[in-house]
């Protein structure tokens, strides 16, 4: 099956990792990710922080584009890029007033949205359209023994998540086990990372990332693994300053959940975005690459 | 002296009227944005400030910024670090008992704030957010490498040092590019942002 797909903006460069794996695994699970032509950002929280309605016509923007491809959902692996597309789709068809602005807007540049396309995380599409059963069969390279903390973040499940519980999300977990990996028990799986409050007032926030590290050794955890673009970065690139600041001693690989699907389907780790990470890795992953 | 009696101590009598009628009109802005009117319905249980993951580096909580709202005293919150320290993690959304969309709250807070000139000026935030949106006007897509490079430029170099080896990592791994690519139709986000944008100005534009 083909999905029409929303990279965002992070999968260009800072998570080339995410956006090879995700590509890698599609196509392994038998579905090809198409990528939306021409779209752009969604706006994140930025965007939203200084404009509201011109945030939202970002948004907008790539619905439209979505809905003239002839697509009723749009793919994306990014939280952020989950939340504020469905945001946007959501208020379209809740509140006339807003949807009235926002096609008034569109219309002078030459587009239109009825508001008939879902917008829908990569995770679960994987999990509940493909199947748990459909990934475990295709599992070729078992990743027993393998402890991973489930990290799911904030935007996947709130506030407009529909798939997964907001406080105990549990999708991921079950993913992994299907992988023949073993979920550690992990508290904090839907705490904040910080998001992009670390890049302004880091000392401030680099706790919460200490936490997040904290309770993935205290789990005994190989890696911690995630669904979202803004947690991998900050759990990664923002490690060594927890080490330096907090007194730690983390090292601590983070993984995109779709690296770890492709790990145990054997596909090719380089395909995978594997050896692209700050913190490394090739410990854990030479046990289970294939040749 | 802590950073709370400098605030106050700075706001003198007379300010703290102002400071009412500005309460007043962002109250009234705040009931304009999607279920904005909710505000009104808080019973100050605290659950928002129970959950929020950064409530303990606010000089003022979710709940009392709420309650700051009603009792007029809004500047001082404004002016302290408080609603730039939202993350949008949503927790407080999904717990409130009286379905208040808290962060959308503290997105208009920050909107209103900087267009009103009520913002901390030493906050890294605002100039982030802005360096942001110039951004993806200009190419359709936010460039991190670009991003972050303007922000330096901005916000001093101490960091962009500090960052540099994890930086040059990232570089030769190509996962920052000093280029990034504009949209081909970047001139259909210009008309959508033109169309929507009288719709972004607030009623009362001059502060009170």
């Amino acid at each position: 099956m083909d999905y029409l797909f929303f990279p965002g903006c992070s999968l260009e460069f800072t998570s080339r990792g995410y956006d090879k794996s995700s590509r890698a695994v599609a196509e392994a699970l038998g579905c090809v990710l198409k990528d939306l032509p021409d779209w752009n950002c969604c706006g994140a929280t930025s965007y939203m922080s200084i404009r509201e309605l011109r945030s939202h016509g970002l948004s907008a923007r790539n619905l439209a584009l979505a809905e003239a491809e002839g697509a009723s959902e749009l793919i994306t692996v990014c939280s952020a890029c989950y939340t504020v597309l469905n945001k946007t789709n959501d208020y379209i068809s809740e509140m006339p007033d807003f949807a009235q602005k926002i096609r008034t807007a569109l219309a002078s540049a030459g587009l239109k949205y009825d508001g008939t396309v879902r917008v829908r995380h990569l995770l679960d599409v994987i999990v509940n359209d493909i199947g748990l059963e459909a990934v475990n069969e295709k599992v070729v390279k078992p990743l027993t023994g393998m402890k991973v903390a489930c990290y799911y973040g904030c935007q996947l499940t709130r506030p407009h998540g529909r798939f997964d519980d907001p406080e105990y999300p549990q999708t991921l977990d079950l993913l992994v086990e299907a992988l023949g990996a073993t979920p550690v028990d992990y508290p904090l799986k839907a705490k904040c990372c910080g998001a992009m409050v670390v890049s302004t007032q880091r000392n401030d926030l680099l706790p919460l990332v200490d936490a997040l590290l904290g309770a993935a050794l205290e789990a005994q955890a190989d890696c911690i693994v995630t669904p979202c673009p803004l947690c991998h970065f900050n759990l990664e690139f923002y490690q060594d300053d927890v080490n330096r600041q907090l007194g730690a001693d983390y090292k601590i690989p983070i993984h995109y959940f779709t690296q770890l699907i492709g790990l145990a389907l054997g596909l090719d780790v380089r395909e995978l975005g594997f050896g692209l990470e700050l913190i490394p890795s090739e410990n854990l992953i030479s046990v289970y690459a294939g040749k | 002296m802590t950073r709370k009696e400098l605030v106050s101590q700075s706001i003198s009598s007379k300010a703290k009227l102002k400071a009412e009628e500005l309460c007043k009109i962002f109250l009234e802005e705040i009931r304009r944005i999607p279920d904005g009117e909710r505000v009104d319905l808080c019973i100050q249980c605290g659950t928002c400030s129970g959950s929020c993951p950064t409530a303990s580096l606010m000089d003022y909580s979710p709940r009392e910024i709420i309650a700051a709202l009603r009792a007029g005293l809004l500047d001082r919150v404004l002016m302290s670090n408080t609603v730039w320290l939202c993350t949008s993690c949503y927790y407080c959304t999904v717990r409130c008992p009286q379905r208040i969309k808290f962060p959308d709250i503290m997105y208009e807070l920050k909107r209103l704030g900087s267009e009103y000139g009520y913002f901390p000026k030493k906050a890294k935030a605002p100039v982030m957010a802005n360096i942001f949106i110039n951004l993806v006007d200009e190419l359709g897509r936010n460039h991190e490498g670009n991003l972050m490079m303007r922000y330096y430029l901005k916000t001093g170099l101490a960091d962009a040092f500090r960052n540099a080896g994890r930086g040059f990592k990232l570089y030769t791994n190509g996962r920052i590019s000093p280029r990034g690519s504009r949209i081909k139709g970047i001139d259909q986000l210009r008309k959508i942002r033109e169309a929507l944008a009288p719709f972004d100005v607030h009623k009362k534009k001059e502060a009170p």
